[in-house]
């Protein structure tokens, strides 16, 4: 279980920032607790605090005010539990897929790490491509190796950073199944950043939508429909419009 | 073992190395086209006695010359003494810049510290050092290693401070959130980052390297490829002057293409423009 109890985020020295009248708020009062198995989408226009709320779950950033906790215990730094995709692969050029892959497993016998880079490949597609670099792979086959990267640990918890946005349209629907299927196999909980409303409703068990400045989480919507789920489906399509409806500000 | 992908790309190594080869020697080979087709012309004018022999022998002059030292067994000795100064030196002023901007690039204290000094330093021309080190070591070995290590330094350094601090703070995350230890992270993130702009600068500072010890041998030696300019001078044989000078590039080109495959071995995961170039051509 991730709990997020009343998170608040402002950037910047506070005690300097709020004389010269500086202070950025990001967040303020988020409380959110995503159950074990869950997943749970985060949407809200740019600059909401979204990436801000997901970084300070990972433990890459550090709250200003609240609390957050991971199975109960709390999060001072990034843990081996939680596996993180960014919008950007973040492959180094360096390294081929085999040791990007790698990168996660640094701490474990050779033997070890190699079955679980093998697996994980696999797992991804990307077995013709292991010993490739970057450079040779599409966006959508960089993207399925920071997944690989992220799960080859076997976290409890995956946190992705609007993984799929900047790829196109076919290959960003391939990739949600993908990363469904590998769910339905290892069910980590997941939090998943995004501002396509409809990869958010085909995916999630629950939507947040968050809004303002500094952001808070202004609705919480159910997902109730059966996977899979058709993205032409009427009941598919009426929660978009719903959702997108929330998220407007006027 | 899910969705096999449609996404299908070049596997390493699937262009044949040796036509890459091929292609590399042909385009190696067209650089020799100018040198010899001005070569031509200056031995031809030499003989048309265009320019009079005393002040520009022809090529063929040059040559002669350089085979009649080369079988007496001096121009060896000579290349020698300035290949092993240029070497020392740049060992001790590449090192110095490899410690010294490892330290600044990764501690900001003792960046702060340091920096100032060193960039103060740098303004410094380095030829201005001459006096100072011919009063402190005489004109001996120490002071001509030390100004060609000085003036290796200084691109290194710079080179490798900007490096470090140019590393995708992305990628430093990725080693944060995958748990990397302090040594894996300078091993696997911070080093092969660092590594092309490193390269850049030992290249920048070897050029520099050859540029000081020609600086070093004129400000008074008895043996290497500076003197035998010097005696040439004085000898009045222009064509010993001119075969200095070739060797003098042909030595220069010679380290520098070392580095630079060195390089290429060691950036090949690069995506560089150069690249596509070669393909195309190709
Ligand atoms: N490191 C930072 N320093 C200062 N301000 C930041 C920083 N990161 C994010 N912000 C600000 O916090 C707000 C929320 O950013 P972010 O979480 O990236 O939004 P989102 O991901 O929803 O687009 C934005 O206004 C942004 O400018
Ligand atoms: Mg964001």
């Amino acid at each position: 279980m991730l709990e997020i109890s009343d998170v608040g985020k402002v950037f910047g020295d506070p005690a300097a920032a709020a004389q010269a009248g500086l202070v950025h708020h990001a967040l303020d009062g988020v409380d959110l607790t995503v159950g074990q198995h869950e997943i749970v989408s985060l949407v809200g226009t740019s600059g909401c605090g979204k990436s801000t709320l997901l970084r300070i779950a990972s433990g890459l950033d550090l709250p200003t005010t609240g609390r957050v906790a991971l199975d109960g215990r709390a999060v001072t730094g990034p843990t081996p539990e939680v596996g993180m995709v960014f919008q950007e692969p973040r492959l180094m050029p360096w390294l081929t897929v085999r040791e990007n892959v790698r990168l996660a497993l640094l701490d474990l016998p050779k033997a070890e790490q190699d079955a679980r880079i093998a697996e994980a490949i696999e797992d991804v597609g990307l077995s013709k491509f292991i010993d490739a670099y970057p450079r040779q792979l599409s966006g959508g086959m960089a993207q399925r190796t920071a997944i690989a990267r992220a799960l080859v640990r076997q976290p409890s918890f995956l946190l992705l950073d609007e993984p799929f946005s900047a790829l196109d349209s076919f290959t960003r629907q391939k990739l949600q199944q993908h990363l469904l299927a590998l769910w339905e196999r290892s069910r980590f909980t997941m939090v998943f950043v995004t501002h396509d409303v409809l990869e958010a409703v085909s995916l999630s068990d629950r939507i947040l939508v968050m809004r303002g400045h500094p952001g808070r989480i202004h609705r919480e919507i159910r997902v109730e429909i059966p996977r899979p789920r058709a993205r032409t489906a009427p009941e598919v399509r009426a929660l978009e419009e719903e959702i997108v409806a929330a998220l407007d500000l006027s | 073992m899910l969705v096999e992908t449609v996404e299908r790309r070049a596997l390493p190594g699937w262009r044949g190395t040796a036509a890459k080869a091929a292609v590399s020697s042909a385009s190696h080979l067209k650089g020799l086209i100018v040198p010899l087709v001005l070569a031509a012309v200056w031995e031809i004018a030499a003989r048309a006695e265009a320019i009079p022999a005393y002040l520009l022998p022809a090529p063929s002059e040059v040559l002669a010359e350089l085979s009649a030292l080369a079988e007496g067994g001096e121009l060896w000795e000579h290349i020698a003494v300035t290949v092993w100064r240029v070497a020392v030196g740049f060992a001790v002023g590449a090192g110095a810049a490899t410690l010294l901007g490892a330290l600044t690039g990764s501690s900001r204290l003792l960046r702060e510290l340091l920096d100032p000094t060193i960039q103060a330093l740098k303004a410094v021309p380095s030829l201005a050092w001459v006096p100072l080190f011919i009063l402190w070591f005489g004109i001996f070995e120490t002071s001509k290693v030390l100004l060609i290590a000085i003036g290796v330094f200084f691109p290194i350094y710079l080179n490798l401070v900007t490096g470090i601090l140019g590393t995708d703070r992305k990628l430093v995350e990725v080693a944060r959130v995958c748990g990397l230890s302090r040594f894996d992270l300078v091993r696997r993130v911070l080093i092969p980052a660092t590594l092309p702009s490193y390269l850049t600068g030992l290249r920048a500072g070897l050029a520099l390297g050859w540029m000081f010890v020609i600086a070093a041998e004129l400000m008074g030696a008895s043996k290497g490829l500076g003197f035998l300019m010097i005696d040439g001078q004085m000898t009045g044989r222009p064509a010993v002057i001119i075969g200095a000078l070739i060797l003098f590039a042909l030595a220069g080109k010679a380290s520098d293409a070392l580095l630079e495959a060195a390089s290429k071995r060691l950036l090949s995961w690069q995506d560089g423009f150069g690249e596509t170039q070669e393909t195309r051509n190709a």
